[in-house]
C-alpha cells in the first residue's frame, strides 16, 4: 500500500471514529457519564438504514437519503429512551452502577437485535401493521439471521476521483471526511453559539450553577443524548458502507476505537474527538500497511493510547484538572 | 407603609433539611416582605447555604412549606422557581469559568427573550462598566472582585423579584466589600427585595431592615437589624466585642 491511500484511507476510517467519538465525548462533558452503549446505537443506526433503504415505499433516486434520515430520527429517539430509562435515575448514583448499566444496555441492544433479525414474519409486521413492504428487488425478505452488507445500497463510484492511472480517491472516502468535517462544524457552531450550545457548557462545568439560571438539566442532557445518537447512526452507515458486515455486533469494534479516540483527544472536548479520530484511524492504516501481520493493528492502536496518556493523562487537548478553590 | 402592611413575598414554614442521614436543617420558619432587605447571619455550618439552596429548589426540604409570591414552591425545581422571579447568587460565586464574561450573562438570562437579554445586558454594563470592558474575557480570569460583579450581574439578569445573596462579600479586599454593600444598597432602591446571607454580621445588620440568626440548623434569634446590631449576645458571638 502507498502513502497515499494510507492517507486517504486513515483519513476516512478515522472521520468515522471521529463522528462516534464527538457522541462519546458530548455525553462524557455534559452528563458525566460513559455510555458505552453508544457503539450499539450504531448497529441499530445501520440495520435501519438497511431495512429503510429496502423499503419499496422509497424506491425513488431520494430512497437512500429518507432512509439515513430514518436512521438519523431513529437512533436520536433511541438515545434519548435510553437516556431516560436507564441512566436517569442513576444520575446521583456510583459512576460503577453507572458503567455496568451501561454495558447492560449494549448486550440488550445486541440481543433485542439478534432476536428481531431472526423472528419469522417480521416482513409481515411491516406489511401488515405499518404498510411497509420490504424486500430484495426478487421479492425475498430481507430480514433474517445472515450477517448484511449495505455496499450496494451506498454506492458512490460516481464521485470517484482518478488522479493517475494507479490512484483513486474513492467516493466514499470523500463522502465521509466531507460529512465528518461538516458534522464538526456544525456542532462547534451550535455548542459555541446557540442559546442550547452554551446552556450545555454551563452544565458541563457546574451542573447546579446552571440550575440556579433556571437551565433544565434534564432537557439538556436529552438533547446531548439525541445529537450523539443522530451522529451514530450517521457513523453506522457510513462503517458499514466502509466496508464492514452487519451483525449485531458490529457496532462494538468502532464503539471502543471511538472510546479509545475520545480519550487521546482528550475526552469532553470537541475538537479532542476530531484529533483523537483522525490520528487513530491514521495510525490504524498505517500500521496495517507496513506490519507484516494484521493482528498487530489493535495492538499499536492500544499503545498509542498509553503512550498518549503517559505524557497528557488528560488527553491531547484536555483540560486540566483544576483544584476546586 | 409600615412594615406589617408590606406584602409577604417569601414564606418558609418550619422546612426540614436533610443530607443523607444527616439532619442540616431543623425546622427553620422565617420570612420576607416585598422591599425589604432581610439578613441570615450565622456562624460557619449553622446551616444559612443549605436554607438558601432548599428555597431555590436545588434542595428539597423533607418536610415543611415554602411559599413564594402565594405560590407554593416548596419540591418544584429550580428551573420553574428562578423564571418566577426568586435567583440565588450562590456562596462562591460559582460562576462559569469557561464562558466568556458575555455568555455566563447571557446564561444569566437564560429563562428570558432575546429582547429582554438584550435590554438587561446593557443595564448590566451600565451598572458594571468593568464587565463591560472584559466582555469577551473567559470569566476564569478575572479577579475575585471582577468575579462577585459577574456573579450578582448574572444573577440580575433574570431580572429577580426577590434577589438571594450568598455571602457575596467572601475573600474580597475591605474597597471591595464596601462596593458590594453599595450595590446591594442600590438595588434595593431600585425595588428589589433582598435575602442576605452574610459573614460580616457587622455590615449585613448595617444594610438589613430586619435579621435572623442561625445556629446549627434552627433560627435562635430574629427581629430589627437595628436592635440586633446592639444586641449583647449577639455582639459577643457574631461581631467580636
Ligand atoms: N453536600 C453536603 N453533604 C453533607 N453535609 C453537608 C453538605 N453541605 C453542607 N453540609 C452540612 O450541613 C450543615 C450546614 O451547612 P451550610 O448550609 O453550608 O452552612 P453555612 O452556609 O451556614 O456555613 C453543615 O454541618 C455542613 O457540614
Ligand atoms: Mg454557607
Amino acid at each position: 500500500m502507498d502513502i497515499m491511500s494510507v492517507i486517504i484511507n486513515g483519513l476516512s476510517i478515522g472521520s468515522i471514529y471521529a463522528i462516534i467519538a464527538l457522541g462519546y465525548t458530548m455525553v462524557y462533558g455534559i452528563a458525566k457519564m460513559l455510555n458505552f452503549a453508544h457503539g450499539d446505537v450504531i448497529m441499530v443506526g445501520a440495520y435501519t438504514f438497511f431495512a429503510a433503504a429496502h423499503a419499496r415505499n422509497l424506491n425513488g433516486p431520494a430512497g437512500p437519503l429518507i432512509a439515513v434520515l430514518i436512521a438519523i430520527v431513529l437512533c436520536a429517539l433511541l438515545g434519548m429512551a435510553i437516556e431516560f430509562l436507564a441512566y436517569r435515575s442513576l444520575r446521583q448514583a456510583p459512576s460503577l452502577a453507572v458503567l455496568i448499566t451501561a454495558i447492560g444496555v449494549s448486550y440488550l441492544l445486541q440481543n433485542v437485535m439478534q432476536t428481531v433479525m431472526s423472528l419469522d414474519g417480521v416482513d409481515r409486521f411491516f406489511k401488515n401493521v405499518l404498510g411497509v413492504v420490504i424486500s430484495e428487488n426478487n421479492d425475498k425478505p430481507i430480514f433474517g439471521a445472515d450477517t448484511k452488507m449495505i455496499t450496494d445500497l451506498v454506492n458512490m463510484q460516481s464521485l470517484d476521483i482518478h488522479l493517475s492511472e494507479t490512484l483513486t480517491i474513492p467516493g466514499l472516502a470523500i463522502v465521509t471526511i466531507a460529512v465528518n468535517l461538516v458534522i464538526v462544524v456544525l456542532l462547534s457552531l451550535f455548542v459555541n453559539y446557540t442559546k442550547m450550545g452554551k446552556a450545555m457548557r454551563s452544565v458541563s462545568e457546574d451542573r447546579s450553577a446552571a440550575q440556579l439560571m433556571g437551565i433544565n438539566i434534564n432537557r439538556t442532557i436529552t438533547v446531548t443524548f439525541a445529537i450523539g445518537s443522530a451522529l451514530a447512526a450517521i457513523a453506522g452507515i457510513l462503517y458499514c458502507a466502509f466496508p464492514h458486515e452487519l451483525v449485531p455486533t458490529t457496532g462494538s469494534i468502532p464503539g471502543i476505537k471511538a472510546f479509545i479516540a475520545a480519550v487521546i483527544g482528550g475526552i469532553g472536548s470537541i475538537p479532542g474527538a476530531l484529533i483523537g479520530g483522525l490520528l487513530l484511524g491514521f495510525v490504524e492504516q498505517l500500521s496495517r500497511s507496513v506490519l507484516p501481520v494484521t493482528e498487530l493493528t489493535d495492538a499499536v492502536v492500544y499503545s498509542v493510547l498509553i503512550i498518549v496518556l503517559l505524557f497528557r493523562p488528560t488527553g491531547l487537548l484536555g483540560k486540566k484538572i483544576r483544584e476546586k478553590v | 407603609m409600615t412594615e406589617s402592611q408590606r406584602r409577604i413575598i417569601l414564606s418558609v414554614e418550619d422546612i426540614h433539611v436533610f443530607y443523607g442521614a444527616i439532619h442540616a436543617i431543623k425546622g427553620v420558619s422565617l420570612e420576607v416582605r416585598e422591599d425589604e432587605i432581610v439578613t441570615l447571619i450565622g456562624a460557619n455550618g449553622a446551616g444559612k447555604s443549605t436554607t438558601l439552596n432548599a428555597i431555590t429548589g436545588l434542595l428539597k426540604p423533607r418536610s415543611g412549606k415554602i411559599v413564594y409570591d402565594d405560590k407554593l414552591i416548596s419540591g418544584k425545581k429550580a428551573s420553574k422557581i428562578v423564571p418566577m422571579g426568586l435567583c440565588l447568587c450562590p456562596e462562591g460565586r460559582r460562576i462559569f469559568q469557561q464562558l466568556t464574561v458575555r455568555e455566563n450573562l447571557d446564561m444569566g438570562g437564560y429563562t428570558r427573550s432575546r429582547s429582554e437579554i438584550r435590554e438587561s445586558m446593557d443595564e448590566m454594563f451600565e451598572r458594571f462598566p468593568r464587565l463591560k470592558e472584559r466582555e469577551k474575557q473567559i470569566a476564569g480570569t478575572l479577579s475575585g472582585g471582577e468575579q462577585q460583579m459577574l456573579a450578582m450581574a448574572r444573577a440580575l439578569m433574570a431580572r429577580p423579584k426577590l434577589l438571594m445573596l450568598d455571602e457575596p462579600s467572601m475573600g474580597l479586599a475591605p474597597i471591595l466589600v464596601e462596593q458590594i454593600f453599595d450595590i446591594i444598597k442600590e438595588l434595593h432602591g431600585s425595588g428589589v427585595t433582598i435575602l442576605l446571607v452574610e459573614q460580616n454580621a457587622r455590615m449585613a445588620l448595617s444594610v438589613a431592615d430586619r435579621a435572623y440568626v442561625m445556629e446549627t440548623g434552627v433560627i435562635t434569634m430574629t427581629g430589627k437589624a437595628s436592635a440586633l446590631l446592639h444586641n449583647d449576645a449577639v455582639q459577643k458571638a457574631y461581631l467580636g466585642n
